[in-house]
């Protein structure tokens, strides 16, 4: 998986942030991804580009247990949300889409706006292009990567 | 082997004799609870796949409540999806507008929580059910979809962090500066992923309701759950509104804590939460001297909008107006609290002050509707969360606090400490 990174080097962006309650009256997830990360980067949505990924800080996704802030930043073009840690509800509800929360506490402070990351999710290691620097990150227990395989919950249940 | 409640009741749902946590367990759900702005996706969900059938129609409780009375076309759509879907499956257990309210608050009230059982809901304030000593939390939509088809969720057995708080709460004080005082000392990731244990004189001396306030904010330090041993108060709250039978679980005395946090609350203040986190509080007494002008007063919400609540911000402002420039909207949680208030006379002390009464919703609370802010406005609110936006446009703010402090500062127009206010 390569992509460019988007950074927001701060702790604690809610899932309010992510997609505004005021957006919730819908569950369409191109609609949803019009208004991703719109009350903290009014840019947000002109500057990613399809296979992207978040970097972020501390207690990603907390708050409401709103699926459609995934929904809304897949539906954005992001692919994996880097962060060092996640709320727990956000970190759940990615799993069960198939998208990725990836767990890295050096990626926050050494990835910078718009490197090139590569990231490798067997061997569990982020390449940061631009610099060359290599992350490790935390590795999905074998149930999280099932339903991520699987295509997320649901279709791991069916199965 | 000793347990803490939370092991003991998620080991009982795995047909296990112990957990320990971090143990990933498949366990059963008593209680399914839906509204509608995360169940009609959870249902879609379940159609594309085929999946038409619902685990057991008799565990699964549904009330709209976040945009109902439908504030918009497309809400009303989401409202319809939630009962299209509950007439198919002939779910009886719904609270249609008239007899609704929120879901935190009505669930408990219409005795559908019983301790010792597993709740989940599409909603991050479950963690309220812990009050009456069950295992409840909140889940996202594809969650709820596979425990509406199946009556099973995968979990990973939660560390516990224990809070003992003793001493008597001052007056003016209450639950909600407990726990505001609680999330300040350890942040909004303080209890990430934890289950989030109440225990102590003060808790033992708090009503059930008041307890509520307390579990429905662990999520705000990042808790899975929010839980209180039951006591003889807890089983007679519940008594008092079901026959069903139920089976009392407490933390044995030698359980394993990964920590253990203790406050005494006899000198603790009134507490305001800044914006934009709820970890940001300050002394009322504090934010009284910055001279923070309002714009508006909410009283509601699953944290604070309950009978208790209503009344302690009643006796505040009975016989006063409000204060010029300011606006005040008192929402009762749930139908049956909105008639109890009626019957009291309250709805005539809050309208008599100035305010105004909504019908039962999430509201304004999420940004929702009934009380959004306009660009720069401030609201000193009961709810529980005052990110950015969250109850309005991106600039305005809201200061979390305790409804004695909502009706306090009402009366001035400005944040005040309630205290003075309080007989």
């Amino acid at each position: 998986m390569k992509g460019k990174a988007q950074v927001y080097n701060r702790d604690d962006i809610d899932t309010d942030l992510i997609i505004p309650a005021r957006y919730l009256t819908t569950d369409d997830e191109k609609e949803l991804a019009k208004h991703a990360m719109e009350d903290l980067d009014k840019e947000f949505v002109d500057k990613v580009s399809k296979g992207d990924f978040i970097v972020s800080g501390n207690n990603f996704g907390c708050g409401s247990s709103r699926e459609h802030a995934i929904w809304a930043l897949r539906g954005s073009g992001i692919n994996a949300v880097i962060a060092n840690t996640f709320a727990r509800i956000f970190f759940r509800n990615a799993i069960n889409n198939g998208f990725l929360p990836i767990e890295c506490k050096d990626a926050s402070k050494n990835i910078k706006q718009g490197d090139e990351l590569e990231i490798n999710l067997e061997k569990g290691t982020i390449k940061d292009l631009a610099n060359k620097k290599e992350f490790k990150f935390t590795p999905f227990p074998k149930f999280a990567l099932d339903i991520i395989n699987a295509g997320g919950l649901l279709n791991y249940i069916k199965k | 082997m000793s347990m803490t409640i939370t092991e003991k009741i998620l080991a009982k749902h795995c047909n296990k004799n112990i957990v320990r946590p971090g143990e990933i367990i498949n366990a059963d759900l008593d209680i399914v609870m839906c509204h509608d702005v995360t169940t009609p996706p959870a249902i879609k969900m379940l159609d594309e796949r085929g999946i038409n059938k619902v685990f057991d129609k008799d565990k699964i409780v549904v009330t709209p409540d976040h945009f109902v009375p439908n504030k918009d076309i497309k809400s009303a759509e989401l409202a319809k999806r939630l009962r299209d879907w509950v007439n198919k499956n002939k779910i009886e257990n719904y609270y249609e507008v008239g007899r609704h309210g929120v879901c935190h608050a009505i669930l408990p009230e219409q005795g559908h929580v019983l301790p010792g059982t597993t709740i989940i809901c599409g909603d991050s304030h479950t963690c309220t059910h812990g009050a009456l000593g069950a295992f409840s939390t909140g889940v996202g939509s594809t969650d709820l979809a596979a425990a509406i088809a199946t009556g099973k969720l995968w979990f990973k057995v939660p560390e516990t962090i224990k809070f003992v708080i003793n001493g008597k709460l001052p007056k003016g004080v209450y639950s909600k500066d407990i726990i505001l005082n609680i999330i300040s000392d350890i942040g909004v990731g303080g209890a990430l992923y934890k289950s989030m244990e109440f225990s102590g004189s003060t808790i033992d001396d708090l009503s059930v309701e008041a307890r509520m306030t307390i579990t429905n904010m662990a999520i705000e330090a990042g808790g899975k759950t929010g839980v209180i041993n039951p006591d003889q108060k807890t089983i007679d709250y519940v008594k008092k509104r079901t026959n069903k039978k139920f089976e009392v679980v407490k933390s044995d005395k030698d359980a394993n804590y990964l920590e253990i946090k203790k406050y005494d609350v006899t000198n603790l203040e009134p507490i305001v939460s800044f914006p934009n986190l709820p970890s940001n509080g300050k002394t009322a007494k504090e934010a009284e001297k910055m001279n923070i002008k309002i714009d508006q007063a909410y009283l509601g919400s699953c944290t604070n909008g309950r009978i208790e609540d209503l009344r302690i911000a009643a006796e505040i402002v009975k016989g006063k107006k409000i204060a010029k420039g300011t606006r005040m909207i008192v929402v009762p949680a749930t139908t049956e609290i909105w008639k109890q208030a009626n019957k009291e006379g309250l709805l005539d002390i809050f309208m008599d002050f100035g305010a105004t009464v909504s019908a039962p919703t999430c509201g304004a609370c999420l940004g929702g509707y009934m009380g959004i802010l306009a660009k720069g406005e401030r609201c000193i609110s009961s709810t529980n969360r005052n990110f950015v936006g969250r109850m309005g446009h991106p600039e305005s703010e809201v200061y979390l606090a305790s409804p004695a402090t909502v009706a306090a500062s009402a009366i001035e127009g400005k944040i005040v400490d309630p205290r003075r206010y309080v007989k």
